[in-house]
């Protein structure tokens, strides 16, 4: 086996540069290193000046999200041998303005992870176990607990090309964790979340490519999320001419 | 620029955001800063995998939890802290479950428990093998309905702001844009977790590097206990990450080159099919690390090209068992190591995992400085002392976290807003230090030279034995590389998202805390829970049933005194495990 591989990593400074290049760095190939650990040894020991974000190094903080060869991946969990012989192409996540080198600006992500709701709303209060939980049956659980696995790490707004063309579209982990909380047991806020979900921007935008659900690195399919939403929305469209209903409970 | 809050709150992880929640509903009309130099959900809590411990199983009780945490801890915790944290731990995470927190359930909906490490009785909540992650992600999405909370998401803090013995707020990096701004506060509460990567070999994330503890320190606040290190007797030995102690409570054995399962040998207890709690796999962390030690001493470990392992053995488990109980160490082991747990081995080595000590608090997570509170890793309160059991530190982000929200929230509705000439020339001064350090691009080392020198030195003097000998050699060493961390290069002069700037913060603060843990560890001439020196190989009560407190001397050195240990009901015992 080689013992190096050429990495070609793109470096955008704001301050000197009007628009990207990449550069090259030879790091040591070995047959456990992500492409993370080729990216720590530029930066410890060939060019202080890379900036890029990771933590867990485990895949499961999200930080790490890049697009390797063309594809989105958690740096952490792709590896380099994969990738042999070489180069590797590594670039900023697509789809997203990029502040510097590999950070991507993801405020856009957090505004609207906001207005879909991601948390438990219900008046009535479920019914309570011996120790004073929501009782959730395995089964309850099993309903919603794909969507639960969602890491935030942006690699499905990467991929979707629908976001691509249109960044006003809600996008795919927002809405899985929007039907997370909707088809959580102990939830009853699903009417409350409707207006994002179901606006122009929301559920319809979705041309169902099914990109999201490919490049998830967490097994989290979005685009049956959105699927079922759509399904979801539809009926309560047609139920709610039928049957008129305050907007909220 | 200068902005002001009632309450801010450094690091956005579990007890961060617990503080922040705790504000918010203690009095709605706060304004709560949550500042963290990651985004929230990328905080470290997100790693922790086996579960939260919380007396409920009915035959549980809050003594049962108290007496093995106290016993756990080789009665250097606080008993007082330990009896409202066992107390409180059920309300906090059945808090979690209304917020949506997905628990693991029995099949008629109730919460699931888990046996644990040195816990007598199954009291681990659990949600599968990514607790903390679900943990943090459900405290993180609760957040965004209080309109109270103000996020400051990849701001890095570099300076706490005193005026009149008070705490008057940070200074802060806004790491998108350079902008460096001050942030009043009437109370400032610490969340930003330990320190494990001051050593080489961690399961902690990149971003633990003690910068809280290292803010509070120069602030003049004692860094308590901070020689006990807690090494995980189970990382993968190539990246440090952790397979979670919910292996072994599932049945996972450990086994040596001979396929033995050599805990029977360390005063452990003997060997059973099922797992027995407080014996064997189900021993406390200190002793299972400990015992690894002996097997390498032996020579009955198995050597892989990172030194030597012992094996983790799941197989008798099955696949429907890994599956539902611990799918993400399959999927890390699959991943990293290309290896099935369902059929092969697991390679393991003891790896730093969690730290003892820090911050000194009160229960209420109040520090001696007025206005500053500190809550989860970053503090030592102490429920932990010389040894943490697993999965006593989630349920601590929680209980300890909402403790702290409700005493600053307090301290905020007290005490008038601070603004004055003295704060303004702090902050400037705070500022000139950070623009010299974007200038320092002639050094003739690089950061990363100095950090690997640190974190070696660190394993070689201050890992699972120690000896005076080694300590005090690393004393000298530490304090040449602290000049050295002062004069390394900063090549990179950009403002917008300078991460060998922030890398520059980080080894300075680490260097800090580095110093405390040898110095701490050189003056306990004892050996207790995870600190053991060879050559003071017993436990020595009448000189060190007391906490060392660690405070930073004028030149920089940390000066190391006592304070005594607080016994409600548990009196000094030994502690015994599988007999």
């Amino acid at each position: 086996m080689q013992d190096r591989i050429t990495l070609q990593v793109a470096r955008y400074r704001p301050e000197q540069e009007s628009k990207p290049t990449f550069d090259e760095y030879e790091v040591p190939l070995r047959e456990d290193w992500a492409v993370l650990d080729g990216l720590n040894y530029v930066k410890d020991r060939l060019d202080g000046t890379l900036s890029y974000r990771w933590s867990c190094r485990m895949g499961i903080c999200g930080s790490c999200g890049m697009t390797a060869n063309g594809e989105p991946v958690l740096s952490c969990a792709a590896f380099l041998s994969d990738f042999a012989p070489g180069p590797v192409r590594i670039e900023p996540l697509r789809n997203f303005p990029v502040i510097r080198d590999l950070v991507i600006e993801m405020t856009d992500f957090m505004h609207k992870l906001g207005r879909v709701k991601p948390w438990i709303i219900n008046e009535q209060e479920p019914a309570e176990g011996a120790h004073g939980e929501y009782l959730q049956t395995p089964a309850e659980l099993e309903d919603y607990h794909q969507y639960s696995m969602c890491i935030n790490c942006m690699l499905c707004y990467s991929a979707c090309p629908v976001y691509g063309l249109d960044p006003s579209f809600v996008g795919p982990a927002a809405i899985a964790l929007a039907q997370r909380y909707n088809l959580d047991s102990r939830d009853e806020g699903d009417a409350l979340r409707m207006a994002e979900l179901s606006s122009h921007d929301g559920v319809w935008g979705c041309t169902f490519v099914g990109e999201c659900t490919k490049a998830c690195p967490k097994g989290v399919d979005p685009a049956g999320a959105i699927q079922r939403y759509k399904v979801t929305a539809a009926t309560d469209a047609a139920k709610s001419l039928l049957l008129p209903r305050a907007a909220g409970r | 620029m200068t902005v002001t809050h009632d309450v801010i709150i450094v690091g956005g992880g579990g007890a961060g955001l617990r503080a922040a929640i705790a504000v918010a509903e203690t009095d709605p009309g706060l304004s709560v800063a949550v500042v963290s130099k990651v985004y929230p959900m990328r905080s470290h809590t997100v790693s922790a995998e086996g579960g939260a411990a919380g007396a409920i199983a009915d035959d549980d009780s809050f003594e049962e939890h108290i007496y093995d945490t106290i016993s756990g801890s080789d009665w250097l915790a606080d008993q007082d802290a330990v009896e409202a944290f066992v107390r409180e731990a059920p309300e906090q995470l059945l808090q979690l479950e209304h917020w949506g927190c997905p628990w693991s359930r029995e099949p008629d909906g109730t919460v699931a428990v888990r046996p644990f490490g040195g816990m007598r009785k199954k009291r681990t909540w659990f949600a599968a093998d990514k607790t903390g992650f679900h943990m943090l992600h459900t405290l993180f999405q609760t957040t965004l309905k209080y309109p109270p909370v103000t996020r400051y998401d990849e701001w890095f803090v570099t300076k706490l702001l005193i005026e009149d013995g008070r705490v008057a707020g940070v200074v802060a990096i806004e790491l998108m844009s350079g902008r460096i701004e001050t942030l009043l506060a009437r109370s400032v509460i610490l969340a930003s977790g330990g320190c494990g990567r001051v050593f080489p070999f961690t399961t902690n994330a990149a971003i633990k590097t003690g910068d809280g503890m290292a803010l509070a320190y120069r602030a003049g606040v004692p860094l308590k206990d901070m020689e006990f290190v807690q090494y995980h007797p189970t990382g993968l030995p190539f990246t440090g990450i952790l397979i979670t102690e919910a292996a072994r409570a599932e049945g996972g054995w450990l086994l040596n080159k001979d396929g033995y399962r050599y805990l029977q040998d360390y005063d452990l207890g003997q060997p059973t099919e099922q797992p027995v709690l407080r014996s064997m796999e189900l021993g406390p962390r200190d002793r299972v690390s400990q015992a690894f030690v002996g097997e390498v001493e032996k020579g009955r470990t198995i050597d892989s090209r990172y030194g030597p392992v012992t094996h983790l053995d799941l197989r008798h488990l099955g696949a429907k068992v890994i599956d539902s109980k611990l799918p993400f160490v399959r999927e890390l082991c699959r991943k990293y190591e290309k290896i099935d747990p369902v059929t092969d081995l697991i390679p393991v080595r003891p790896v730093v995992h969690y730290v003892m000590g820090g911050v000194h608090t009160d229960s209420n997570g109040a520090t001696p400085l007025p206005g500053l509170y500190a809550a989860g890793e970053v503090a030592c309160v102490s429920i932990n002392g010389a040894n943490r059991l697993g999965s006593n530190s989630l349920p601590e982000l929680v209980v300890f976290g909402a403790r702290a929200g409700v005493a600053a929230a307090r301290h905020a509705a007290e005490h008038p807003p601070a603004s004055s000439p003295a704060i303004e020339a702090q902050a400037r001064d705070e500022h000139r230090r950070l623009q010299d350090l974007l200038g320092r691009t002639g050094g003739t080392e690089r950061l990363a030279d100095v950090r690997e020198q640190m974190q070696h030195v660190m394993e070689g003097s201050a890992g699972i034995y120690r000896d005076g000998g080694s300590l005090a050699k690393a004393a000298g060493t530490l304090r040449e590389l602290q000049e050295r961390a002062g004069a390394a290069t900063i090549d990179d002069p950009s403002r917008t998202f300078n991460t060998e700037l922030t890398s520059a913060l980080e080894l300075s603060a680490m260097l800090d805390l580095a110093e405390c843990m040898v110095h701490s560890a050189w003056r306990r001439e004892e050996s207790r829970g995870a600190h053991q020196r060879t050559d003071f190989p017993a436990r020595d009560d009448e000189r060190f049933l007391a906490h060392s407190m660690a405070s930073r001397d004028p030149d920089g050195v940390p000066h190391v005194s006592y304070l005594p240990v607080t016994i409600t009901g548990w009196p000094p015992g030994e502690r015994i495990y599988g007999r």
